[in-house]
């Protein structure tokens, strides 16, 4: 499937080879050309902010999957040190999860991540993004060595969701992603949790119990796939469109419900326009967020977790129909 | 089976017009079957032993003694996206309470099974596919604070299609919550059944149905995380039958026991009086 992301990206391709090129010919050239330049300039700012000024939340989706979008590995690979700790110890290493030790801004912490392909070949490798249940299983294994050695859990979310195979399901996926809620839920250890690209479902969530949640200006994350949920409501994954505008998925809708505790900003076009000023700018408030919480103690950190998800949920108090107790 | 009094006012007129039904054809063998015969058969086929999906009041008093004590019928079912697709989201709330008799997909609460005090939920597939939703999340975390609190065992009767799509990220939530009351519950000490029912998959298998310390499930029971549809969509090619069946699980490795419906209670008891050293004095 074509991403319409980068077809509009294609539009532009002519117009930004035109201001190369002018460019170019500017520093050899006797006649200063910078007018002309700066007038492309801004007109490709003006298209620029036409196209991506105001994304829909289905285009939102397309740039969340965007294949030069910055991957898991793209933000780990900026710590200032990483090691990577492989495989679930009992059936298989899954590289659709990554994990292991790192240094971020001088500290040590276990960073774990959904890592899809950033190209064909390795999408095949890592299974798109996808985690069977051994991707899971090391996701637990690490987020509890992170617990024992009192060290912090970073993790970044990025899947469409968990592996649907005939093997995941005869390792017992359920299991697994219910584990890591578990261990999650538990961890006496500060837990950030950064949404770099799609989010999606109980996958994703393993990954997400965290004490601060950070989403990218344009990510998404949503209860399903916009196309899995069209399939699951109007057995039509064509009406995926709609779905993505009625899940509520995007960045800004999910901090005003309380889900999200922050939105890191994208330069307008995304954030594979401008790499190393998101990746530093997500780092920045991983590690402001991981020094204001290790600075709680334990029991008052878990404490909080548990009421932070504790009240999340919309209801009504209705009638009670009887007092439900009857001698 | 008599009905006692607080189940005869809990079901209301919708209960007794579907009881009007006088009989039920097997979905398995196609066998007609006089509805009297099979609730007292405990919705299995006389014939072929195809175990009915039950309504969660049915499933109550096929195990508790005398009285159960709800927990959470305060709380209603809200519209938190403001959801519309061809009808409303509030709308397709009414008509499911209309049509199952229940007001959402759990049934929470605490009794006693044989003299053993527990906290019982039973999720109902007949309210919007069993799916798990703010409502469903908030009462099953209510009964295991509530368990916790009063060091009773808990027992859960699983039967969803999974997270409920209307309610969005709100409904994903449902499993962080519910698996962090889950964990206190546990850590403390307590013991925590589930019984996986038919079906048991996505967001309820992945989190409280696989969270627990004994894992039953009824004969042919379907679990699994993926549904059958999107696992056949992805690989292209039709599973076999067994594929995600309580039979298949447990040759797995993933669940405890398959249990039929007329050994379920006895094997719950039994359970229940391993975790507490023994019979109890009542
Ligand atoms: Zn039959």
């Amino acid at each position: 499937m074509t991403n319409p992301i980068v077809e509009r990206e294609r539009g532009l391709v002519e117009l930004e080879r035109r201001i190369a090129e002018l460019r170019d010919v500017n520093v050899d050239q006797p006649v200063d050309m910078s007018p002309e330049i700066a007038a492309l300039e801004q007109k490709y700012e003006e298209i620029l902010r036409e196209v991506f000024g105001n994304l829909s939340p289905w285009m939102k989706v397309h740039m969340a999957r965007h294949p030069n979008r910055p991957t898991a590995l793209d933000y780990i690979d900026a710590f200032e040190r990483f090691d990577e700790l492989h495989g679930d110890r009992h059936f298989r290493d899954d590289p659709a999860i990554v994990g292991g030790f790192g240094l971020l801004c001088g500290r040590p912490v276990i960073a774990i991540g959904e890592q899809r392909g950033r190209d064909t070949k390795e999408n095949l490798r890592r299974n798109f993004g996808m985690p069977s249940p051994e991707g899971y299983r090391k996701v637990r294994r690490l987020a509890h060595l992170a617990a024992r050695l009192r060290v912090p859990i970073i993790t970044f979310v990025d899947t469409k969701g968990a592996d649907p195979g005939i093997s995941s399901e005869e390792h017992a996926q359920s299991e697994a992603i219910a584990m890591c809620l578990y261990e999650f839920s538990q961890a006496r250890v500060p837990i950030v949790a950064t949404v770099v690209g799609e989010g999606g479902s109980g996958g994703a969530l393993a990954l997400a119990i965290a004490d601060h949640v950070i989403m990218l200006e344009h990510s998404t994350y949503s209860v399903a796939s916009p196309e899995g949920c069209a399939a699951i409501l109007w057995s039509d994954a064509s009406k995926a469109e709609e779905a993505a505008a009625r899940l509520k998925l995007t960045a800004q809708d999910l901090q005003g419900f309380g889900i999200v505790d922050e939105i890191v900003p994208e330069p307008l076009g995304g954030a594979h326009r401008d790499r190393e000023a998101v990746i530093a700018r997500v780092l920045g408030s991983i590690d402001a967020a991981v020094s204001r919480l290790a600075a709680m103690p334990p029991d008052r950190l878990l404490e909080e977790r548990y009421r932070k998800y504790r009240r999340l949920g919309s209801w009504e108090s209705g009638q009670q129909e009887s007092d439900g107790s009857h001698a | 089976m008599p009905m006692p009094e607080w189940l005869r006012i809990r079901r209301g007129k919708h209960a007794d017009q579907r009881d009007a039904a006088l009989w039920s054809k097997c979905p398995v063998c196609g066998e007609v079957l006089y509805r009297r015969d099979l609730a007292a058969n405990l919705f299995v086929c006389t014939k072929c032993g195809h175990h009915f999906r039950m309504s969660a009041y049915d499933r109550i008093s096929m195990l508790i003694d005398g009285d159960f004590t709800e927990i959470g019928t305060e709380v209603a079912t809200g519209d938190p996206l403001g959801w519309v697709d061809k009808k409303t989201y509030p709308v397709k709330i009414a008509a499911d309470r209309e049509k199952s008799g229940i007001n959402e997909g759990v049934v929470c609460g605490v009794g006693s099974i044989d003299g053993f005090d527990v906290a019982l939920a039973v999720m109902d597939f007949h309210f919007r596919g069993g799916t798990m939703g703010t409502v469903v999340g908030e009462r099953i975390t209510m009964l295991l604070e509530e368990a916790r609190k009063r060091k009773l065992p808990c027992v859960i009767f699983t039967a969803s299609g999974g997270a409920r799509m209307e309610e969005g990220m709100f409904a994903l939530m449902q499993m962080a919550k519910t698996t962090a009351a889950v964990a206190r519950f546990m850590n403390d000490g307590n013991f925590f059944v589930t019984v996986l029912t038919d079906p048991t998959t996505g967001g309820v298998s992945a989190s409280f149905a696989f969270e627990s310390d004994v894992i039953v499930a009824e004969p042919k029971a379907m679990i699994g995380f993926a549904g059958r549809r999107v696992i056949e969509q992805t690989i292209r090619q039709k599973l076999p039958d067994e594929f995600q069946t309580a039979e298949f699980l447990l040759e797995k490795g993933a669940i405890d026991m398959v249990v039929t419906r007329a050994e379920l209670k006895p094997t719950l008891v039994r359970l229940l009086e391993y975790a507490a050293g023994g019979r109890r004095a009542s």
